[in-house]
């Protein structure tokens, strides 16, 4: 009996000292990408504050003990991936709002472009002839007094 | 004189961009022709071009039927038309009917006038009972949230003011947008108004607006009518 529980006891440790390294690893490589600048700063802070989250719950496992009572989860670990989960849900809904923006962004400029190349072609078609320049606007021109820059 | 300017959406209609940029020149030479070519695989784009009939905005890649719409209504607006119409580039709408659609919104009976096939009993256009259900649902759907009786949602031949243009110049929606608009329009305090209008089977290439995509199309159509509704008014300026 007393047996049993030991091993239990042993495998919960072994998933916190997992977690642990996990958490602190995960913290140690988005630090070491916005560093590298692949990460902008603005899309990194939810990363970096659930990975701090997450390895303060694996170290302070009262906390997550506390927490898992909280909710009701028996198996306190268990606790952890669900603040894992809801970190992950958190940044993916983050991602979703950039990539709407961003398809927006981008549809706006594939009309802006169509409609500039547009204007260019019309341009370059001589409509300069249907506009041209007269002498009377040449005339009308101000002579410049001071040099010319 | 007014200006009218026909913007016509096209992706890889080469069977039929031709005929219907003729049509419409022989219907009216006054109007302005605007095909946009939605970077097509095909030449629809060299084939519009070498009619000389009509200006051709190529978009640099495919942005799908809203996209496309919202560039002409961008065009239009640059260039101060009066009225913008939309007439697909696949051969379906008739231009001879034209007029029914510039005559509503001209007189100022509304803001947008929309060619329906079912506002009476039509011969030229046969649908599908899957496809009339998914119609009727959103018929109803529409009364219930702008309280103005839509019956052809996805028709893409409608005619605009210039108001409307404005509006719809930074407003499209995109993907499969035709629904949507008529709830935003109606959202807007923009009046709609439809009239019967032929539609004839498609000559060639494929249909970029089907109602036969199923489940899925429909309650993602749904969904963004529901929630045109239920944002508030855009602010925007005449």
């Amino acid at each position: 009996m007393n047996k049993e529980l030991g091993s239990i006891g042993s495998s919960i440790q072994t998933t916190q000292y997992i977690a642990i390294a996990v958490s602190i690893g995960l913290f140690l490589y988005i630090f070491h990408l916005v560093r590298k600048k692949k990460i902008k700063e603005e899309y990194s802070l939810l990363w970096l504050f659930s990975s701090i989250v997450f390895i303060v719950f694996s170290v302070w496992r009262h906390g997550l003990e506390y927490f898992a009572k909280l909710v009701g989860i028996a198996y306190p670990p268990a606790a952890l991936f669900l603040i894992l989960m809801l970190a992950i849900f958190l940044i993916l809904i983050e991602f979703s709002i950039n990539i709407s923006k961003l398809s927006e962004k981008n549809k706006i400029l594939a009309q802006e472009l169509a409609l500039l190349r547009n204007k260019v072609e019309a341009l370059e078609a001589g409509k300069p002839a249907d506009n041209p320049v007269r002498r009377d606007d040449l005339e009308n021109i101000e002579p410049v007094s001071g040099p010319v820059k | 004189m007014k200006k009218i300017l026909i913007i016509v959406p096209a992706y890889n209609e080469s069977d039929n961009i031709r005929g219907v940029i003729l049509k419409l020149h022989e219907e009216n030479e006054n109007w302005d022709v605007l095909v946009i070519n939605d970077s097509s695989t095909d030449n629809t784009s060299a084939i519009a071009r070498q009619t000389s009939l009509a200006e051709v905005i190529d978009l640099p890649f495919n942005l799908g039927i809203g996209g496309c719409v919202q560039t002409g209504f961008r065009y239009a607006r640059a260039k101060g038309y009066d009225y913008a119409l939309q007439f697909d580039g696949d051969g379906q709408h008739s231009a001879s009917e034209i007029h029914k659609l510039l005559e509503i919104i001209m007189n100022n009976e509304a803001d947008v006038a929309i060619g329906s096939r079912f506002r009476q009993k039509n011969e030229g256009f046969r649908s599908s009972s899957s496809r009339r259900m998914g119609i009727r649902i959103f018929e109803w759907f529409s009364f219930i949230l702008i309280q103005q009786r839509i019956t052809d949602h996805t028709s893409g031949f409608r005619a605009y003011n210039s108001q409307a243009v404005q509006f719809l110049a930074d407003h499209y929606p995109s993907d499969y947008p035709e629904p949507e608009v008529v709830i935003l329009l109606g959202r807007n305090g923009f009046k709609i108004k439809e009239i019967f209008t032929q539609m004839h089977e498609r000559k060639g290439g494929v249909s970029s607006i089907p109602l036969t995509k199923g489940p899925y199309y429909m309650i993602k159509v749904l969904l963004s009518m529901f929630m045109s509704a239920i944002r508030s008014k855009v602010h925007y300026h005449e």
